[in-house]
């Protein structure tokens, strides 16, 4: 870390930093884009993954932390970007230093009104176009009547704007529009079988062929971000269940970690092995369910009904231990909400011996198919360095050859000590991407091999004091969930609740990258390359 | 036992009733018994196919199906009936109102047509003339039509492409359909329906034909499954991608018209195949095995008929629980360049085997 404070030190003499978790860069906003270029191209740095884009109201000043990762050596590095300016804050865009950049931007956008200069598309995105004021900052006004709830149809502008520097530093206000003026443009959503949600892909077409698609989203928003700075450190955990309801298990896991960071708590390794079971089971019953919802979108309904009996067989399995099948909030602070069952370990020997037999169904049914081959082979192929770009970590992410599992960049918990590989396909289609989940389905029982027969004695939860206050600061933590890297920003001043409370959820992305990876296809390959990436919607909707 | 016809019932009531009124009124009598008869046919088939499906697809996934209403479910597809009857026609705004009442009426009809072309017995069935089966390829192209205007006039986005997609595919495969009927039209040497039947006694034409007739089942039965819209074919309807496809602006009877029609239409492309390949209503005959062939002629001949004809869309049914769809493309592809080259040999092929006889 030292050497690379010095590089950009020497580089950037404006650069200020300020020690923490890891190295934080602080840049005045006219050199962040050549800070932004350095920090991606230069060999030896190489932070090409941009992680998120945490937007920031400390009453005195609005800003932006970028967490970045480099792909090379797993290194994280953020950088503060602030301004004074209330009344027209701006910021410069590294859309063009991350593909990525240009959707986290339009979110912070969204709640904290911060324009990006030369991003070109500056639109609201998870609130409806008219709506008054920026609530993730501290002097949102709450009030209903300014917001109230609209009877007439959802408003919906053809038109996006984007703020440009001229040459001599101007920055103009232009307007563009999102598609051609003839194009015919097809909503498929957000009442559609295809999303897996409430989510609407305003879709450009040519006969069958995709031109162009513009993602909307923020049907199901419910604000958590916002909703959780008024709640205590506990209260919060709640929410984790109702993002990736499939992931429940991992975003506890990254928001219990989070916070035992900062307070310092130690727990036990029977939690931990505990927290480590619940994960993989939940990864696998995951990964079925994609095979089933996925087959059933290429029309071979059938599919389902293989990949939900196992699926059920976990949930059994779960709702002996958590008391629930959906919404476990199974784990908290200092371990986990509740002992495991005392059959536990018997219905997981019983789930371990059936599922190789149906992992091998799975790939004799559908993954030999000619006609599931002629459907995904060679669609929607996403490039390594696209992916990056992009940030589309997890199984897609891995299926073009990149090796973003968070379990083995950075380990967390337990990982470190476990034997099993990261599955690493290169093709980057839609076929990589089953392939590798049905893979990584193999990996996971792997996993609970080793740790089912050696469960350690001890508590399930270590005593945390009954009112949770976490110290100054500011922590990230990533976890790797079922449809990629999870990360969970805190930033506390000391109180009960927290100041921020960033959630980073990967359907974001993935949903994001549909445009890039659909243009020139058909439309049934949009059912396809959708489905492969496997993305949740009320993880893109907070 | 098949010696005894049905022509001779159907010759007793017409001479019956010929002796009480005139025959201009006799004729009427009998063209709407018929009609009734054929209307009450179609939809009990059309219930008994719905609950087949649900049944088979049940057992394929595997699941009970339909169990409530009545003994084994089997009311559950006249409770359904009931339910879509008294169900409101919905009519829409910046539609085409007359075309799109239009639209599934000449589905049904193309539906019924052919289907009042089958050979359901000995002596049961309603027409026969010399172009039979030439008139049901005719009458069968009908349904496109009801289906390209059933998503234009719907006027959403949808239904249009659904209805372009089921455009192209439909045209595409009766091609095929055309071309394998050919083969077994050169091959029997006629197009009357009883005669093609009449042909097959000693044994069916799939084992005569032998290979080339194999060959015009197999891309029979592809593009027939094409031809109604059924899965891995089913992209008109793709509900993953189109929601329904066509008919999703269409509600209660209206509705019930496409739903009736694509079960019907699965039972006449059976029928069809039946009627080419397996010989129709003809017992199974073996040269030579004389007890076993009485043994057969024991079974009635619509019972062979409706079995063979069930039995050909098992298989049917059979690929849509198993298959993923194709993409467009992909489904025109394996048309043009594959079914239909591989027909046109085979037409070829038959012919060479009937001009040097090397059939059984």
């Amino acid at each position: 870390m030292a050497n690379i404070q010095e590089k950009i030190a020497k580089l950037f003499p404006e650069a200020t930093f300020e020690e923490g978790e890891n190295l934080m860069v602080c840049i005045p906003d006219s050199k962040w884009h050549a800070l932004a270029k350095t920090l991606k191209e230069d060999a030896e740095l190489h932070f090409d993954f941009l992680v998120t884009i945490v937007g920031m109201d400390w009453t005195d000043k609005l800003g932006c932390i970028y967490y970045l990762q480099s792909t090379v050596d797993n290194k994280m590095i953020s950088v503060k970007v602030t301004t004074e300016d209330r009344e027209n804050p701006m910021i410069h865009s590294v859309h063009d230093v991350w593909a990525i950049a240009t959707t986290f931007e339009r979110e912070v956008y969204d709640f904290f009104g911060i324009i990006f200069v030369n991003n070109p598309d500056m639109r609201r995105m998870f609130l409806s176009i008219d709506w008054k004021g920026y609530p993730l900052r501290k002097d949102y006004d709450d009030n209903p009547e300014l917001n109230p709830v609209p009877k007439e149809n959802e408003r919906q502008e053809d038109t996006t704007v984007s703020y440009v520097e001229t040459e001599d530093g101007k920055i103009e206000k232009k307007v563009l529009n999102v598609f051609e003026p003839n194009d015919f443009v097809v909503n498929i959503g957000p009442q559609h079988p295809a999303t897996h949600g409430v989510l609407r892909f305003r879709t450009a077409v040519d006969g069958e062929t995709i031109k162009k698609i513009d993602f909307y989203s923020g049907y199901i928003h419910r604000g958590i971000e916002k909703i959780c700075e008024g709640l205590t450190y506990p209260q919060t955990l709640h929410f984790m269940d109702r993002m990736d309801y499939f992931s429940s298990h991992h975003y506890h896991h990254a928001m219990c970690m989070v916070y035992e960071k900062a307070l310092g708590i130690e727990i036990s390794r029977r939690a931990q092995v505990i927290r480590v079971l619940m994960d993989e089971l939940a990864r696998i019953a995951s990964h079925c369910l994609f095979m089933g919802t996925f087959c059933m979108d290429l029309g071979a309904t059938t599919m389902l009904f293989y990949t939900l009996r196992v699926r059920e067989q976990i949930l059994d399995i779960m709702e002996k231990t958590c008391g629930a099948r959906m919404t476990f909030n199974y784990g908290c602070i200092g371990g986990v909400m509740q002992d495991l069952h005392e059959d536990f370990v018997k219905d997981v020997k019983e789930l371990l011996a059936v599922l190789p037999k149906n992992i091998k169904e799975y790939n004799e049914l559908f993954i030999g198919n000619v006609i599931a081959k002629g459907r995904l082979e060679n669609v929607g192929t996403l490039t390594r360095e696209d992916a990056i770009s992009y940030a589309v970590t997890g199984p897609s992410g891995r299926a073009s050859g990149w090796a973003c599992d968070v379990r083995k960049t950075n380990p967390y918990s337990i990982y470190g000590e476990l034997d099993f590989e990261e599955v690493v396909y290169t093709e980057g289609d839609s076929m990589a991407r089953t392939k590798l989940r049905l893979a990584e389905m193999e990996q996971s029982a792997r996993i609970i091999e080793q740790l089912i027969d050696n469960i350690p004695e001890g508590e399930y939860c270590v005593k945390v004091p009954k009112v949770v206050k976490l110290p100054e600061g500011r922590w990230f933590q990533m976890v790797e969930g079922c449809r990629g890297a999870f990360g969970v920003y805190v930033e506390s001043t000391g109180g009960t609740s927290p100041l921020r409370l960033k959630l980073v959820p990967p359907c974001l992305p993935l949903a994001n990258v549909v445009d890039h990876l659909t243009r020139g296809n058909k439309i049934a390959d949009l059912i396809t390359i959708g489905g492969s990436l496997d993305y949740i919607v009320p993880d893109i909707d907070r | 036992m098949y010696e005894i016809t049905f022509s001779t019932i159907t010759t007793w009531v017409d001479a019956f009733l010929n002796q009480y009124m005139p025959s201009w009124l006799a004729t009427t009598i009998e063209c709407l018994v018929i009609g009734v008869g054929l209307l009450v046919v179609y939809a009990l088939l059309a219930l008994f196919y719905i609950y087949f499906e649900r049944k088979v697809c049940a057992a394929f996934q595997c699941r009970l199906g339909p169990n409530r209403v009545g003994p084994m479910g089997l009311l559950q597809s006249f409770a359904d009936m009931f339910k879509m009857l008294i169900k409101e026609i919905i009519t829409l705004k910046h539609i085409d109102r007359f075309l799109f009442a239009l639209a599934p009426y000449l589905v049904i009809t193309a539906s019924m047509l052919t289907f009042a072309c089958l050979p359901w017995g000995n002596g049961l069935q309603i027409i026969d003339f010399n172009i039979g089966i030439f008139f049901l390829i005719a009458v069968s192209s009908i349904g496109v039509l009801g289906i390209l205007l059933a998503g234009w006039s719907s006027n959403n986005k949808f239904t249009l492409i659904g209805a372009l997609r089921s455009g192209a595919q439909m045209v595409s495969y009766e091609l095929s359909i055309g071309l394998s009927v050919l083969t077994m039209v050169a091959f029997a040497g006629t197009m009357s329906f009883t005669e093609l039947v009449a042909k097959q006694e000693d044994l069916w034409f799939i084992f005569q034909g032998h290979i080339p007739a194999l060959i015009a089942f197999l891309i029979y039965i592809v593009a027939g499954t094409a031809e109604t819209n059924r899965g891995p074919f089913d992209l008109p309807e793709a509900e993953s991608e189109l929601t329904a496809g066509y008919h999703t602006e269409y509600s209660g009877l209206h509705f019930g018209f496409f739903y009736l029609a694509e079960y019907l239409n699965l039972f006449v492309v059976s029928g069809v195949a039946t009627l080419l390949f397996f010989g129709g209503w003809m017992p199974l005959h073996i040269p030579g095995w004389e007890a076993f062939n009485d043994v057969m002629n024991y079974i009635p001949s619509f019972v062979w008929f409706i079995g063979k004809a069930i039995a050909i869309s098992f298989i049917i049914i059979w690929f849509k629980w198993t298959f993923p769809r194709l993409r467009i493309d992909q489904l025109l592809k394996l048309e043009w360049k594959y079914l239909l080259p591989i027909n046109l040999v085979n037409l070829v092929l038959m012919v060479l085997i009937i001009v040097f006889n090397l059939h059984f």
